[in-house]
């Protein structure tokens, strides 16, 4: 019988699919396998290639094996594919189809959307790691480099997860898209990725835990309403890959909380009991909370037009399908068809940005983001707690959705991050005080310098409270290759 | 470990979540099969009527906020632990508090208390030991192995019958790490009238199972003549079910650190935690060099268990001193002697601050022991008793004899 909660290495690649007995897909993987890894080569330093890197494995998708950490050098990372157990008679829980048996193929009607679905999906995985692949020189720990690289590897394993759906279930098509996720790239001129945000560097660390908070935080979304989908094999990768998205979660929160935790025991240290005296608290080397702020708007609303448009027919479509859930659709108390449901989103009337009902099948993207904006509060919150524990006068907020957006209804118009609508010109008046400006960026990239030494970190940030696999302050998470 | 009784307690392990490490992410509430932990707006928690201890949900988090417990009389309630921002201190209950609980059973705690009574003072884990889980089953609710293998590790003429016995736990959760011990119920009833109560054993394979990533633990069992236990268990044949309750311990645990040295000094199957320690490393410190030293004493070669295997092991890897007290026209030598033979080395080691100390076997091998390593210290000018309490203090002495 084939084993399908422990990973399988009989083949190339780990897997835990029985790619030993399909020899159309395992020939096919094997045939992307070389792209794959010249990829990664050419795209991490070499010298952290050679690193030997303190990485979680899975060897299998069952808790016990789940995660396994060892020292393991990133071209020698187990990539597979892996998908969570079948469930029993797992049954279509949305749409059309709902309570009809789940799909174990791809169902006719539904192909061209479902490859849509899994391409974009696919498109984020590499342009993440591409995006951060400097990071490694500027790590300001072996700590935060060894989360870095572990968060670069399990993208790349997502990668590996939608190209296994492409080879498996759509043929020639599927290979032909296979390929162009290594051909596209991050910020490209003539192949760019296919989200706008991918397509932006990550300059900084601080960028980078935004970004795993709020834009990893968007895939994380996605990957639950892809994990309700009634194409079974779509919904079993996209189950066990949240386990990994988790980890992104808390390199992102972890890393935004030490960063204001250091700024405000700098501040205390030096008697700044003001936030706002901005000069004197960079003086000391670390980042001032309006500057986080900044930063935080920037990403939010970045990740907002993640989610499209508001109305959407497509996103019904996909929901009527039965190809696409609402985050935690079993845990929903509805008829899961959204018959007479309406639903708020925004819009705009004249100048206003103004509440409305609309047919809640329509409202699938809104609904998401609204379930998105309502994780994303809860770590601003304990962010706030710790400034507030540490005496000091300020609070972090998300800005209004109708802020600095490049698509929904929203989209070009200007609102404060309050969501008052203003002129062009009172916009460009306030943006510096909104957005990171030019200076606030060099500022923030003075900061950048690399720390190598177990245990240390740079003055701009604090350490974490426990390490990662509860291993003491001084462990030494990434064995550097010093060539 | 010989076969004592234990009984059980009330007191109960809480699985909690620590509020001020947790994210939120909840993907412990996605993978816990029975809905144990739920969550509101502010906290994640577990529920401590529905939680079963079956720790699928340890490995998913990626904070290390849900491995958490505290042993209570009274477990918190759901709206208690929603009202918190960080998690109480352990409150000091009965025989049990301090932060390394061996066992919740309270005799079970005591009978550990004595076999590491030689340490001279109060044991401590190693700095980097990985965190044990310690009586997820007891007498009213023990888990159910089937016994894999059972193998004479002994010679039929050597006058000692030492096995070495596989037991599988099939789905059952069963985390035990190298150095703990776990308990096996006999079946039967003692002369009163009552069911015989569990014996410990301490397990000889290491934390990712006899064969790796399979749910199984080995154990190094000695047949005494008229021990109900040992019996019962060297009798065992494949496919037996057998009764067990723990894990226990939590001080008799390795350093989760390759860079740490290892002395090991151990007759008969006080061997046990020290396979389990060799084959850890083995299996995890790929390329290191081994930095283990084993003193290991036995009357004669074909009683002293595991003796095939372990010649195999590379010296690199495992300094192996296998000592006989038995082996005609040879004079008698002990663990001590041979400890005395290699003083210098030894010297050297008990300097180190990397090096980590454990004893395990017969109650009558401490004092050779302990004679050895106080004249070593004497002739390099140091007191024995006050390293030896320093080093047990760091975490880096143990002592596990019956």
């Amino acid at each position: 019988m084939m084993d399908l909660m422990n990973v399988s290495y009989d083949t190339q690649i780990p897997n835990n699919v029985g790619l030993s007995s399909d020899k159309r897909v395992l020939k096919a993987l094997e045939k992307w396998h070389p792209g794959y890894i010249n990829w990664w080569n050419d795209l991490i330093p070499d010298n952290f290639q050679q690193s030997l890197v303190y990485l979680r494995t899975a060897v299998s998708v069952d808790p016990k094996g789940w995660a396994k950490f060892d020292y393991v050098k990133m071209p020698e990372y187990r990539w597979g594919v892996l998908l969570a157990p079948q469930g029993e008679d797992r049954k279509i829980p949305c749409g059309e189809h709902m309570g009809q048996p789940a799909w174990q193929e791809v169902p006719g009607e539904y192909r061209n959307m479902l490859k849509r679905l899994i391409i974009i999906q696919g498109d984020t995985e590499p342009a993440s790691v591409e995006q951060q692949r400097f990071l490694g020189l500027t790590a300001p720990s072996l700590y935060d480099m060894r989360n870095l690289f572990q968060v670069n590897v399990e993208e790349g394993r997502h990668l590996w997860a939608m190209v296994y759906l492409l080879h498996k279930y759509f043929g020639k098509d599927g290979r032909g898209e296979a390929d162009d996720l290594l051909r596209r790239s991050s910020g490209s001129e003539e192949a760019p990725r296919m989200l706008g945000a991918f397509n932006e560097e990550t300059p900084d660390w601080l960028s980078f835990f935004m970004f795993t908070y709020f834009t990893d935080r968007d895939g994380k979304m996605q990957l639950e309403s892809l994990a309700q989908s009634g194409f079974d094999p779509l919904s079993r990768t996209c189950r066990f890959m949240l386990t990994e998205e988790a980890h992104h979660m808390f390199v992102g929160e972890t890393g935004v909380g030490r960063t204001i935790e250091r700024t405000c025991q700098v501040m205390n240290e030096h008697g700044i009991e003001d936030p706002y005296e901005i000069d004197k608290i960079r003086s000391y080397g670390v980042i001032d909370l309006p500057t986080i702020q900044k930063k935080l708007n920037l990403h939010y609303t970045l990740s907002l037009d993640l989610f499209g448009q508001e109305v959407s027919t497509n996103a019904a479509n996909a929901f009527n399908a039965g190809i696409k859930g609402r985050y935690m659709e079993h845990r929903i108390d509805d008829d899961h068809q959204l018959t007479n449901d309406t639903y708020v989103v925004w819009d705009l009337e004249g100048d206003e940005a103004v509440r409305k009902d609309v047919p809640a099948l329509t409202a699938i993207n809104m609904r998401l983001r609204d379930d998105y904006t309502q994780d994303a509060s809860g770590g601003v919150g304990r962010w706030n707690k710790a400034i507030e524990k540490a005496g000091i006068n300020f609070q972090l907020k998300l800005p209004h959705e109708s802020f600095n957006r490049k698509i929904g209804v929203f989209a070009g118009k200007p609102f404060d991050p309050d969501g008052k609508r203003i002129s062009v010109d009172e916009y460009a008046k306030g943006e510096p005080n909104w957005l990171p400006t030019p200076a606030d960026g060099d500022y923030i990239q003075s900061l950048m310098k690399p720390v190598y030494e177990p245990g240390k970190f740079a003055g701009w940030i604090a350490p974490p409270k426990v390490g990662i696999d509860n291993k003491p302050g001084d462990f030494e998470y990434v064995k550097l290759h010093m060539a | 470990m010989p076969e004592e009784k234990l009984p059980d307690t009330k007191a109960l392990k809480q699985h909690l979540i620590d509020p001020e490490i947790c994210i939120r992410c909840h993907t412990c509430e996605m993978t816990c099969p029975i809905e144990a932990i739920t969550h509101n707006e502010d906290n994640v928690v577990v529920d401590a009527d529905k939680c079963n201890f079956c720790m699928a949900c340890i490995p998913v988090c990626p904070t290390g906020s849900i491995d958490e417990w505290r042993v209570v009389e009274k477990p918190y309630s759901l709206d208690e632990q929603y009202a918190w921002t960080e998690l109480p201190e352990q409150q000091e209950i009965g025989a049990t508090n301090g932060d390394e609980i061996e066992a919740l059973d309270e005799a079970m705690a005591a009978l550990l208390a004595d076999a590491h009574k030689g340490a001279g003072g109060k044991s401590k884990a190693p700095a980097s030991a990985a965190k044990p889980s310690v009586n997820l089953y007891n007498l009213a609710k023990p888990a159910t192995a089937k016994v894999q293998g059972s193998y004479k590790l002994t010679a039929d003429g050597s006058g000692a019958d030492v096995r070495h016995i596989i037991l599988d736990f099939g789905g059952q959760p069963f985390p035990a790490l190298e150095g703990q011990s776990i308990g096996i119920l006999p079946p039967g009833t003692d002369k009163d009238g009552k069911p015989h109560l569990p014996r410990l054993y301490s397990v000889s394979s290491p934390r990712d199972g006899e064969r790796p990533n399979y749910n199984n633990v080995s154990l190094t069992v000695k047949r005494e003549e008229h021990g109900v236990c040992s019996n019962y268990v060297c009798d065992l044949e494949r496919g037996d079910e057998v009764r067990v309750t723990g894990p226990f311990g939590s001080t008799f645990l390795m350093p989760d650190d390759a860079s740490a040295k290892l002395l090991m000094i151990c007759t008969g199957t006080g061997s046990a935690p020290f396979r389990a320690f060799t084959m850890r490393r083995q299996r995890v410190a790929a390329g290191m060099s081994g930095d283990m030293v084993l003193f290991f004493g036995a009357r004669t070669p074909d009683s002293l268990p595991y003796f095939g295997p372990l010649s195999k092991i590379p010296e690199h890897l495992l300094r192996k001193h296998l000592v006989f007290s038995r082996i005609p026209g040879t004079e008698k030598e002990y663990v001590q002697d041979r400890m005395m033979r290699e003083q210098e080395a030894i010297a050297e080691m008990i300097i180190d601050p990397n090096v980590h100390i454990y004893i395990c076997g017969l109650r009558g091998m401490e004092e050779g022991v302990e004679q050895a390593f106080s004249s070593i210290a004497e002739s390099a000018g140091q007191s024995w008793s006050s390293m030896r309490d320093a080093m047990r203090d760091e975490g880096r002495y143990h002592v596990e004899t019956y």
